[in-house]
């Protein structure tokens, strides 16, 4: 079946970020549209990361501009980016270890919850209703990830296949428009990547999230993505539909090197 | 004629499943009668909530097009919906035919050939797709139902249904003709066919057992009867729906007595499901108890000193108390005290985590069951006992009375069955439970019953002194060794699995010098045992191939072989020579039946090289290469060289016993 990808979501316009004089990010442009599936690929140091930083707010670029949604962005706080609709996963799980895979999720239903502490502390009346909905919220996505024989187990006991797919889990909670995935299918097994593959397919079939993600295994990529974009010393490379990318001289010579005369 | 009245006049000869429903549905409106986890919340349906479902379902079932006669595929997890459909298509007077959830699209085939389905309900999307694969092949199908929609939204074909529109039609159906349902249950007879249960296939292609309404409901009510069963037991439905077991203990006796079937939420989730709904009424499987008591061995051996040796000493009473208790016998103050101490520390507490807390009564049947295993149940107060039964027999031959119960034998003559013996030992019976024939298979069903309704299990056996039957082996397995002597492999095979570190094993001796043996080890006791010894492994073929796991192994073979020579007939089989193989018998690799029985002949024609080698004395090892079928339906080749193992036998110790 053909997908719908629509109009540009978040736009990357000429980008520049340096740490005093290390130079991440050189000049970067591209567009992310509405339920697309976008990679970003590249060597280690590539920037990659930094980008999803930038993406994310948590970086401030010193040029270039960003606009989401339509609106030019400016100084923001990284939090605001949640706030806004843009989740994310990590290179190194980020979850918190002691507490079950139920109550990790339900943090990602934090913003969404409007009672202050106190009401929530008494559990009574409004904040108990507020909490049953969100609760039926995150057991959907238990289901969706089929996580339910481990929804009471901390997640620190858990392989790591599986917190990762938790901390999928929690992302999806925020209900994103945006869902930044840096290396999701990193340390995984043949198995384990197969199911993240295909939960990241039915998360962007189902939910309609736009997927921005980074990931190292090309197989992965190419399989499941619409639009990449090469990143090579901060500089991209090239960009395109996966089939264009492979077959992109510049991009062979980044990932297996050129000889040096 | 009114529709109360209707019902009236239906509930005084309750002899289908429908009827009992509608029966249920009046007396016991409010009581539960299904559960299911759904989100993480139980769910529960009353009688009378899951009469309104079934009939919707089954007037939709009608309105597109099912008729009296027709067979319906149900594929599924153990759902209330997919049981409630089975109810319905038996109130249209069609077969219900419940099929392996597990077993891949080309095995589906020739089931659903054979019994004729026109219609299938599936679970979900997985279920689905098998069939779409197949649907080729099969021209008879026509209409497919999901229970589950996720994913299920870009499948736009006319002939897939969601069950909920199916129920929505069905609903409408109803209003616009509100005799049809009733008119239809009225037509059905205890003496129609209820079901049919394909066995699992041990020699050749399954087969599918007929079973009729009185087939169900009689051997329930007897079963109701022997058990003092009420309708107030929580059971948990979570073995196959295909197996007969599952339809007598979570389908047809919920129906007979009104009890409540709770379902779990998925496969992996049994276990916290188990604990949250505390069963009363529970039936495993010996491998389920098996791998309970495995994994609680393995947590005391990591449990700290205190508790562990507090374990260990209750766990000792227990073994002379608990069970003299539970078998009604006397017990002095001192040790009932003391039991009750351990009930407070170690065994209730055990108990509860294990679910089994509110368990009255636990069944096993299937295979033989450790007696290791036996007594550690029975230990904690749990009143497990044996039952001896196939599909035919719509379960029930043999079952152990309360206060009699031994883990040797399985038990007396269940009531309302006869019982005699061949002069090969082999077990014959005739009861109201005696399957009504093979679907399409004449000859098989002249081959197994008889004119005057005697079928034969195919089992050896014998009647001890107190009126128990025991089963030694398959009759057509039991063979004899060049010296003539009698060689029982199950027997042996199963000794060597009251092991915990061995989980399957194949023994070969028929027209041989002496008995050989496949052993496959338990990954999860033999890799943690690995754990405490410091000894590294890459995997299950690394782990099976070291010379400290055969030298584990050696050890329980060496057992086994003492307890052999101990019976002067068993004596000559003591197994010579073993090996550890290099990977799982699976039965995706067609090696074990779904129900995870050994293949014998499968094994021996895909060894042959490793029996060879076996049965050669002078070769210490042999190389081999087989093809292995992964998880995701992919095949590779797994290759590895196995070691062959000498183990030492003993000389026959003639029993003092007085004859």
């Amino acid at each position: 079946m053909e997908k719908k990808i629509g109009e540009v979501l978040l736009s990357v316009d000429h980008i520049s970020l340096a740490f005093g004089g290390v130079k991440a990010l050189t000049d970067i442009c591209f567009d992310i549209r509405e339920k697309e599936v976008f990679a970003i690929i590249g060597p280690n140091g590539a920037g990659k990361t930094s980008m999803l930083n930038v993406i994310n707010g948590f970086y401030h670029p010193q040029e270039g501009e960003i606009t989401y949604k339509g609106v030019h962005r400016k100084q923001m706080k990284s939090h605001d980016a949640a706030v806004q609709g843009i989740a994310r996963t990590f290179q190194n799980v980020a979850l918190f270890k002691g507490m079950s895979t139920l109550d990790n999720i339900m943090t990602g239903r934090i913003i969404h919850m409007k009672r202050n502490m106190f009401w929530q502390a008494c559990y009574l009346g409004p904040a108990r209703k507020e909490e049953m909905e969100n609760r039926e919220y995150v057991e959907d996505i238990i289901e969706f990830l089929e996580i339910q024989s481990i929804r009471r187990t901390p997640v620190g006991r858990l392989p790591y296949g599986l917190q990762k797919r938790v901390e999928l889990g929690r992302a999806l909670a925020m209900e994103p428009d945006l869902l930044l995935l840096d290396e999701p299918m990193a340390g995984m097994n043949i198995e384990e990547k197969q199911d993240m593959c295909r939960f990241v397919l039915d998360v962007n079939d189902q939910y309609g999230t736009t997927i921005a993600l980074i990931e190292h295994d090309m197989g992965v990529v190419m399989d499941i993505s619409d639009k990449v974009v090469v990143l090579d010393y901060g500089k991209k490379l090239a960009e395109g539909t996966p089939d264009e990318v492979r077959g992109n001289q510049t991009v062979i010579d980044a990932y297996l090197g050129v000889p040096h005369n | 004629m009114t529709e109360a009245a209707a019902t009236e006049k239906l509930s005084q000869v309750l002899d289908t499943i429908p009827k009992l429903l509608l029966d249920h549905a009046k007396k016991r409106a409010d009581r539960p009668a299904n559960r299911l986890k759904d989100l993480g919340i139980w769910q529960t349906w009353t009688w009378s909530e899951v009469a309104d479902e079934v009939r919707n379902l089954a007037c939709g079932l009608a309105k597109i097009g099912f008729q009296r006669g027709d067979k319906l595929a149900v594929i599924g997890d153990n759902r209330p919906r997919l049981y409630w459909s089975m109810v319905a298509v038996q109130a249209l007077g069609g077969i219900p035919v419940p099929l392996y959830q597990d077993s891949v699209a080309g095995e589906m085939v020739y089931v659903l050939e054979n019994a004729d389905v026109k219609y299938a309900i599936v679970q979900n999307q997985e279920q689905t797709d098998k069939l779409l694969e197949i649907k080729d092949r099969l021209p008879i199908l026509e209409h497919i139902c999901y229970e589950e929609p996720r994913g299920m939204r870009d499948y736009t074909q006319e002939f897939i249904h969601y069950y909920k529109d199916i129920q929505e039609k069905g609903s409408i159906f109803h209003s616009e003709n509100p005799d049809f349902y009733l008119h239809e249950i009225e037509q059905g007879h205890g003496s129609d066919i209820a079901i049919f249960l394909y066995t699992s296939g041990t020699t050749g292609k399954p087969k599918g057992v007929v079973l009729t309404q009185d087939n169900l409901l009689i051997t329930s009510l007897n079963c109701l009867a022997f058990d003092n069963i009420t309708g107030e037991e929580e059971v948990l439905a979570y073995l196959p729906m295909a197996w007969v077991g599952d339809n007598l203990f979570s389908f047809a006796q919920a129906y007979v007595a009104g009890f409540c079937v709770n379902c779990p939420e998925g496969p992996e989730t049994v276990m916290t499901d188990l604990r949250e709904i505390g069963p009363t009424y529970y039936f495993a499987p010996p491998a389920v108890y098996e791998s309970v008591l495995t994994k609680v061995m393995i947590r005391m051996e990591d449990a700290g000193k205190i508790k562990r040796s507090m374990f260990i000493y209750f766990m000792d009473l227990a073994k002379s108390v608990g069970i003299r208790i539970l078998d009604g016998k006397s017990v002095s103050i001192a040790e009932k005290v003391l039991y009750g101490l351990g009930n407070l520390l170690v065994y209730g507490p055990l108990r509860n985590n294990l679910g089994l807390s509110r368990t009255r009564l636990a069944y096993t049947a299937g295979e033989a069951i450790g007696p290791e295993i036996f007594s550690f149940f029975r230990s904690l107060g749990i009143n497990i006992k044996q039952l001896y039964g196939q599909t035919e027999a719509t379960v029930f031959i043999c079952a152990q009375p309360d206060g009699e119960v031994k883990s040797d034998t399985v038990g007396k003559i269940f009531p309302g069955v006869e019982l005699r013996l061949s002069d090969n030992n082999e077990v014959f019976y005739r009861s109201p439970g005696v399957f009504h024939s093979y679907y399409k298979n004449p000859e098989s069903t002249a081959e197994t019953k008889d004119a005057e309704g005697w079928v034969a299990t195919g089992d050896a056996g014998f009647i001890d002194d107190d009126g128990h039957l025991k089963i030694i082996d398959r009759a057509k397995d039991v063979g004899l060794m060049n010296d003539d002597s009698m060689f029982a492999p199950k027997y042996i095979e199963n000794k060597l699995k009251f092991f915990p570190f061995i989980k399957e094993a194949v023994a070969f001796g028929h027209k041989k010098d002496y008995v050989s043996a496949f052993l496959c080890i338990d990954i999860e006791a033999v890799g943690n045992w690995a754990e405490r010894q410091n000894l590294a492994y890459s995997g299950y073929t690394d782990l099976s191939a070291r010379s400290e796991v055969y030298n584990l192994l050696q050890e329980c073979v060496e057992t086994v072989n003492s307890d052999l020579a101990r019976d002067e007939k068993l004596s000559g089989s003591q197994i010579k020579r073993f090996l550890l193989l290099h990977k799982e018998l699976d039965a995706d690799d067609g090696e074990l039946t779904r129900t995870r029985k050994v293949r014998r002949r499968i094994i021996a024609e895909k060894y042959d090289v490793l029996i060879d080698a076996l049965d050669d004395p002078k070769q210490t090892h042999c190389e081999i290469e087989s093809e292995m079928t992964f998880e995701d339906g992919r095949t590779g080749i797994v290759s590895a060289d196995l070691q062959i193992r000498e183990a030492e036998r003993h000389k026959t110790q003639l029993h003092t016993r007085a004859a």
